[in-house]
Formats: C-alpha cells, structure tokens, sequence
C-alpha cells in the first residue's frame, strides 16, 4: 500500500512526467464540460419553454435524445463512431478536431450536461411564480430585458439544489473518460493495478479521491445556497 | 428477411450484415441484468430504508454510512473495484471456511455489483418515501390491532409506494444507462455487440447509433409504464388545480 502511494501518488494528482494526469485531469474535464453546458443551456433552456412550437421541439428532441441514452454510447459515438465516417476524416478541419480524444471527450460531456442542465433551467423557468413576472411586466420589462433582469436571475437560483446534483454526477461521469484513452483519476488506478495487482487498493485510492471531491462540492454548493437561497425562509 | 426488404427498398447500407442477432442478444443481456439489478437494489433499498429509519444506533450507522459513501463515489470506480475483488474476497472466504472452491461468473458479479451499488440510491428513496407516509396511519393500523408484518404490507407500502414511484422512475432510468458501463468489465451487452459488429464491418457509426436507439427505446418504453404506474397508484388521491 504505501509502495503503491509512494510510486503513484504524483500521477493520480497531477502529472505522469509528461501529461496532466489524476485529479488535475478530472477536473479539468469536469470544468470544461460544466462551463460550455452551462453557457448554452441558458439560451436553449428560454427556447425549451417558448410557447412557438418550433422553437421548443428542436430543444425538446435533443434533451429527449442525450438523456434517453448512455453517455458511455454518447462518448463512444463521438470518439470512434464519428471519426470512422470516411466523410468526416477527408474534411481536414473535422479530421483534425476528431482526431483528438480529448475534443470528442469534452463534446460528448458537454453536449451531454448540457441536455440535462437545460431541463433543469427549463424546470425553474416553468416553475415561476405568475406574480413576479406580472410585476415585472408591469415596470414595463419585456423582452430580453425580462429574462435578463427578473425570470433568469431567479430561475437559475431556485435551480441550484438541482444543479448541484447534475454537477455531482457530471462528475461522476467523467470516469468513463478513460476508454478515450483521458488519463483520468480511473486511469491511473487501472495503470496501478495492472501494474502491482493490488486491485482493492488501486481503485480504493481512486474512490477516496472521488468522494473527497463529492464532499468538496456539496460543501461548496451548501454554501452557494445559503447565500442566494436565503430569501427562501428559515428552512435553509 | 429484414435484410432483403432493405433491399429492395434500396437501402443495402443500413443491413445488419448479420449481426442482428449479435445485437438482439445483446440487448437481452442489458435487459436482464438491469432487471435483475434493480430486483437487488430494491430489496436492499427497502433493507436500507428499514436500518435508517430504526431506532437502534447499530443499524443506522452501517445504512448511513453505506448511503454515504456508494452515493459520493462514481458506480464505475465502484463497478471495477467491487467486480475485482468480489472474486478474490470469495476466494479468501472459501479458504478460510476450508469450503470448496467457488467461481462467480462475470454476469452474477454484474448483477450484485450493480444491484449493490443503487441499493443505495433505493435506501434514500425509500426513506423519504416511508416518511411521507402520515404518522396517523400507522398509529390507526396499530390501533385496528395490525400487528409489525401487516402494518407494512396493508397500510405503509401502498401508500408509500406513490411517493416512491418518481424516485424509482430516475433510479430505474440512471441504472439502465449505468448497465452500458458493464461492457468494460468484460459482459456481452448491447454496447460490446455493437462495437463488435461495428468493427467488423467497418460501420462502427451506424451500429453505435443502432445501439443508442435501442437504448432510447428501452427508456422510452419505461418511461410510459412508469407513467401509467404512477396514475395506479395516485388512484384517491387530488391534486390541486392550478
């Protein structure tokens, strides 16, 4: 065991030498995926409750298609099932950016996250009380200006319980990293393992370290509610 | 005879190449094993639920602490760590109890790895579930003389079941999706069939796409029988209007 840590502590944090490996990795896949979900759930959210109904079918499709599925097939897809296309790899641009496990890893996340973040913000737009946009509408809000200063502001607050969730299980998620060759937490556990054989410890040394970053986050976003929640009454 | 009808519509490129089996069998393998998971995990979630809610320390900290830490670890972490060593625990229990050797075969492993690891998320559900149940029914049952057994079974479960339903849909959902993960610990799924055929056909696009849908019709299915369980058990209850 501690042979086990002595030799591999370094990688499953940050570095192999070479690469960014472990948890520096995780992370950043985590962050990556996370920041381009939430960007473009904000707009796709707003569109998924439109009341035009080709608005809201494109975005209702794509949520019903990337949460109906594995992520595992999603990252797999991405990874070898688009780069086999004879179409794809004579297109030098495409051929270059699918080329790269790390692209295809964080597209797949993305565009995974994304769906579910989408639904969530979608949720909590519905879910708004019918007074705060009447008085909004009343100070003579509209438009962008609506969404902007009143409904976005507090739909994305009273999604954040939700959210922390989707976060935790993003994180979760990355592990599949791995079969794209992403030298993630897992991969190293799994490179330990073959490597001594101490199967149990390899991948309990990784489960620590996911649990460890679990605990962080929910910290973090028990936080984040007390401080945007609080007008929400004393249960918090 | 689905690959002459292609045929002569003219679309020879979407043919199974005979892989059609290959895949069905597939699709059988992930259907059973999240069946039979979720049989496990439900059992050890009404077992967990049970140990949360119980007055005495020494069931509530194990439930509390399995809960705890199978919830805050990845179900892949926990799928390669469980599905390694179950083998080599059983080997060393075997020995010990000087037992004949017993070997586990990948699709067992599967089941109990899997079905002990939502087990807790069903522990959570049920608690919350059993919970929401009124006070006042359980003290009525005691009072009509229902003894422990029967307060469950007549008045707790059917109740409690409605509050459940949601909570199962997503576990039943989350669990489905997990079993495609099984496929890097070596089972013959639907994942492993569609790679397979997709490598030897130099389609791997088109079959791993085949496999998605398969999947989104597997959820899709669940979801309306979900949907329809839920009006079961909703029967006399209101919901407000709005």
């Amino acid at each position: 065991m501690i042979e086990l840590l002595q030799e591999y502590w370094r990688p499953f944090l940050y570095s192999d030498g070479v690469h960014i490996t472990g948890l520096a990795m995780t992370m950043w896949l985590l962050s990556a995926s996370i920041a381009i979900g939430f960007v473009v759930s904000i707009p796709l959210s707003i569109a998924r409750v439109s009341r035009t109904f080709w608005v809201r079918w494109p975005v209702q499709f794509y949520t019903y298609l990337f949460r109906g599925t594995p992520l595992y097939i999603q990252l797999l897809i991405c990874y070898t099932g688009i780069y086999s296309l004879e179409a794809v790899r004579a297109q030098p641009l495409l051929d270059s950016f699918f080329r790269d496990a790390m692209n295809c890893t964080i597209l797949a996340f993305a565009l995974n996250t994304c769906a579910y973040t989408t639904e969530i913000f979608a949720g909590a737009i519905r879910s708004m009380n019918h007074g705060e946009v009447e008085a909004a509408k009343a100070y003579g809000l509209t438009g962008w200006k609506l969404y902007a200063y009143v409904i976005m502001p507090s739909a994305l607050r009273r999604s954040l319980p939700f959210y922390s969730n989707e976060v935790i299980l993003m994180l979760h998620s990355t592990t599949v990293a791995f079969t794209a060759t992403v030298p993630d937490i897992l991969k190293v556990a799994r490179d330990a393992n073959s490597a001594t054989f101490m199967t149990f410890q390899s991948f309990g040394i990784a489960a620590i370290i996911y649990l460890c970053i679990t605990f962080i986050l929910v910290g973090l976003f028990r936080l984040a509610e007390r401080r945007w929640l609080a007008f929400l009454g004393p249960a918090h | 005879m689905f690959d002459s009808l292609l045929q002569t519509l003219g679309l020879s490129t979407f043919s199974l190449k005979g892989f059609g089996p290959l895949l069905l069998e597939g699709t059988w393998m992930t259907v059973k094993l999240s069946l039979l998971s979720l049989l496990v995990s439900i059992v050890l979630g009404l077992i967990g639920a049970a140990a949360k809610l119980s007055s005495s320390a020494v069931l509530r900290i194990p439930a509390q602490l399995y809960t705890t830490l199978i919830r805050g670890v990845p179900d892949l972490v926990l799928m390669l760590l469980i599905f390694y060593s179950l083998q080599t625990w059983l080997s060393q229990l075997t020995d010990a109890m000087e037992w004949d050797y017993i070997e586990i075969d990948a699709f067992s492993a599967g089941v109990v790895t899997l079905g002990f690891i939502y087990g807790a998320y069903f522990t959570e559900t049920f608690r919350g579930a059993i919970l929401s149940v009124p006070r006042g029914q359980v003290e009525a049952a005691t009072a009509y003389g229902l003894n422990r057994g029967q307060r469950f079974r007549f008045v707790v479960f059917p109740q409690m079941m409605r509050f459940a339903l949601p909570g199962i849909g997503n576990n039943w959902q989350v669990l489905l999706k997990a079993t495609a993960l099984v496929s890097i610990i070596g089972l013959a799924d639907l994942v492993k069939a569609a790679q397979d055929a997709g490598k030897s056909t130099y389609q791997l696009f088109y079959f791993l796409v085949l496999a998605a849908l398969i999947y989104l019709l597997i959820t899709s299915a669940s979801n309306f029988a979900l949907r329809w369980a839920e009006r079961r058990y909703s029967a006399g209850s209101r919901e407000a209007q709005r």
